[in-house]
């Protein structure tokens, strides 16, 4: 039995003009976790985050919250709260007339709110701010408005839809973490929409990746970076080296014309799977020790290690190692049994290809893209 | 067409709009100032002032019905914009252009059209006088035209999308997350309308307001045509004096009702004004 369940999502459908957004969705949420819905925009992440809310009603499936259905119940009589993207504070409200906007509904005394909201100000960190204007606040002061607000009437579940999208990079760090902080004093549920791995996988107890309207996997950020389920997952969360496989018995895979050991078991034999390596697990020897021998191609110093791309027999792979390698030198790899692990052939398989197209420049235009996608779907 | 000039020590840059101002704005108001403070001779006097006390019942009869066309207006046009900024966009460029498709006629036109309408042989009694002779009954028609009633109507009719243009501007402009926020946080539909659409609308509802009040409490032709002539107002008061219609041409008389009536309209957009501010809306709903 699942204990201590506060959502439950049963067979969830929706479509949009014929297009199906979320198809069959799955899920259940326990109370008092950070659950994270990642995947890129268009996925349905965020269509599910406004079914919890009443936004929008879903096209089959039921809703249950605290074991109750809760279809056709309006936003403003389910216990959830959202924070919107871009904030959607009340501009002719200051801030303390935001914070006290769900109070005052509740027909809460005059003391009672004043203490409420000056309360929520500190957890905030915004002491002081009561009477300005919410057009004078930075970005940051009115993300932590509207987190306030939000919390202010005591929610049971706060749902948050890329809250930290439009921060520059420190601040969004800085919010991850009073955002985490936030949540463990309250021991309330918060469920947070994210294309943002990194932030996906350092705030989450548990990731929900998700990829055209279905669920890929549901796990611990932990499980969900060692043991990805298929290829997407691999590829979405982290660098990977996404390699054509033969699984020759239990424990052994070849891929690359060598023949590996490894800790998967459980598959055919000779079944073709997908083997997935991630780049700091690649070890760098030299060219005669290497299991796998390869052309360095290209070098990029990232700080903490190089970024190597290597050819090995026409597939690059990417490396990270704190060693200097130099372009076009030959040198050996070595990979260990637990830096192997092996998927089940998917719709996902062959769609990443290898690093030869690889480049920065390329992921932040698509995350420019994604960013724009995601306001247009929020729109509908 | 700009240049550099020096006036005194300061260089002043001429816009073409500065220019504009000048000749458009600037000069016909100063001379409007000079014949209100002058008499037929062009020696000072404040002589001219006195007839706004005269004509003072005129005054107010003017600022009553301009107030009356304007609720009016202001009634009918809220939920017009509103329902507008709700519907999907093909309609909302559909009812933009029906409501404009109007005021590409002239002014003149639609208010005589009115009159066809309105008047003893007109459009609605001769429908009532057949339905009323198919019943067998005698019928003498309704005074429809010729009262304050019509002039208000032709105030209400001329004026109306000045009113429904901004307010249906400052509703679109309304973030839809911010009623989802509103809803989310506990609202019910009337208190998402009361306390978000309906403060955040306040700049479309002034800038609508004035530009409805300001043209019912100048205008002479409305009154004329759908008026009869019967009530003066201040408008055709002015108009009087410089065309002489009514036997009289005294443009000093005539300025200085015109300046009265420019005051008060300042005044009353200065107050408008700080309503909106008070308001505190950004962006707001002006075209």
């Amino acid at each position: 039995m699942k204990d201590n369940v506060i959502i439950d999502l049963k067979n969830i459908s929706v479509s949009f003009d014929g297009e199906q957004i979320l198809k069959n969705i799955s899920l259940y949420i326990r109370n008092g976790e950070f659950i994270t819905f990642l995947g890129p925009s268009g996925c349905g992440k965020t269509t599910t985050l406004r079914i919890i809310a009443g936004f929008l009603e879903p096209d089959g499936g039921d809703v249950i919250f605290d074991n109750k259905r809760i279809n056709g119940v309006p936003p403003h009589k389910r216990e959830v709260n959202t924070i919107f993207q871009r904030y959607a504070l009340f501009p002719h409200l200051n801030v303390a007339e935001n914070i006290a906007f769900g109070l005052k509904l509740k027909k809460m005394p005059k003391s009672e709110i004043d203490q409420k909201v000056s309360d929520m100000l500190s957890l905030v960190n915004l002491k002081g701010f009561e009477h300005r204007n919410i057009n004078s606040l930075s970005g940051g002061q009115q993300q932590r408005v509207a987190i306030a607000r939000a919390l202010a009437v005591d929610p049971k579940v706060l749902l948050l839809d890329e809250p930290l999208g439009a921060l520059d990079l420190k601040l969004r760090k800085d919010m991850q973490n009073e955002l985490k902080k936030i949540q463990q004093r309250l021991g309330i549920t918060f469920i947070y929409v994210t294309h943002d791995q990194e932030e996906a996988l350092s705030m989450s107890d548990t990731i929900v990746v998700m990829d055209s309207g279905k669920i890929q996997q549901i796990g611990s950020p932990t499980d969900i970076y060692n043991e990805p389920k298929n290829a997407f997952v691999a590829d979405f969360i982290g660098e990977s080296n996404i390699v054509d496989g033969i699984m020759k018995e239990d424990k052994v895979v070849e891929f690359s014309g060598h023949v590996f050991d490894c800790l998967d078991s459980g598959f055919a034999k000779n079944e073709a799977v997908d083997v997935v390596v991630r780049p700091e697990d690649v070890d760098v020897v030299p060219l005669e020790q290497g299991m796998l021998t390869g052309k360095v191609t290209s070098v990029t110093f990232k700080g903490v290690h190089y970024e190597i791309i290597v050819d090995i027999g026409g597939f690059l792979w990417m490396i990270q190692s704190t060693d200097i390698q130099y372009e076009g030198s030959e040198i050996g790899l070595v990979i260990e049994p637990d830096a192997i692990h092996i998927m089940k052939k998917s719709e996902y398989s062959g769609t990443f290809g290898d690093f030869s197209s690889y480049s920065d420049e390329f992921d932040e235009l698509s995350d420019v893209n994604a960013g724009i996608d995601a306001e247009d779907s929020d729109d509908e | 067409m700009s240049k550099n000039v020096t006036i005194g020590n300061k260089k002043v840059t001429v816009t073409p709009f500065a220019s504009w101002m000048v000749v458009f704005v600037l000069v016909p108001m100063a001379l409007v100032v000079y014949y209100a403070f002058t008499n037929a001779d062009g020696s000072f006097t404040v002589e001219n002032l006195k007839w706004i006390y005269t004509y003072r019942s005129t005054m107010f009869l003017s600022l009553r019905l301009a107030f009356i066309a304007t609720v009016i207006c202001l009634l009918l046009a809220y939920p017009i914009a509103y329902s507008m900024s709700r519907a999907s966009e093909k309609i909302q460029r559909n009812a933009t252009l029906i409501i404009m498709l109007p005021m590409w006629m002239n002014f003149l036109v639609r208010t005589y059209s009115w009159m066809t309408i309105l008047e003893n042989n007109g459009l609605i009694n001769s429908a009532l006088r057949t339905i009323a002779g198919m019943l067998g009954t005698d019928f003498d028609g309704f005074q429809l035209i010729n009262n304050r009633g019509a002039i208000v109507l032709g105030m209400v009719y001329n004026f109306l999308p000045y009113m429904i243009l901004p307010i249906y501007t400052s509703l679109t402009k309304i973030d839809n997350s911010l009623l989802e926020a509103a809803r989310d946080l506990g609202s019910n539909g009337f208190h998402v309308f009361k306390r978000v659409i309906l403060p955040l609308s306040v700049p479309g509802i002034i800038s609508g307001i004035t530009m409805v009040f300001i043209p019912s409490i100048s205008t002479f032709i409305i009154s004329r045509i759908l008026g009869g002539g019967k009530d003066y107002l201040i408008g055709d008061l002015i108009e009087d004096y410089f065309l002489g219609n009514s036997g009289v041409v005294n443009y000093n008389v005539g300025a200085a009702l015109s300046m009265v009536l420019m005051v008060l309209i300042l005044i009353a957009t200065f107050f408008m004004n700080r309503v909106d501010k008070d308001a505190k809306t950004s962006g707001g709903g002006r075209i």
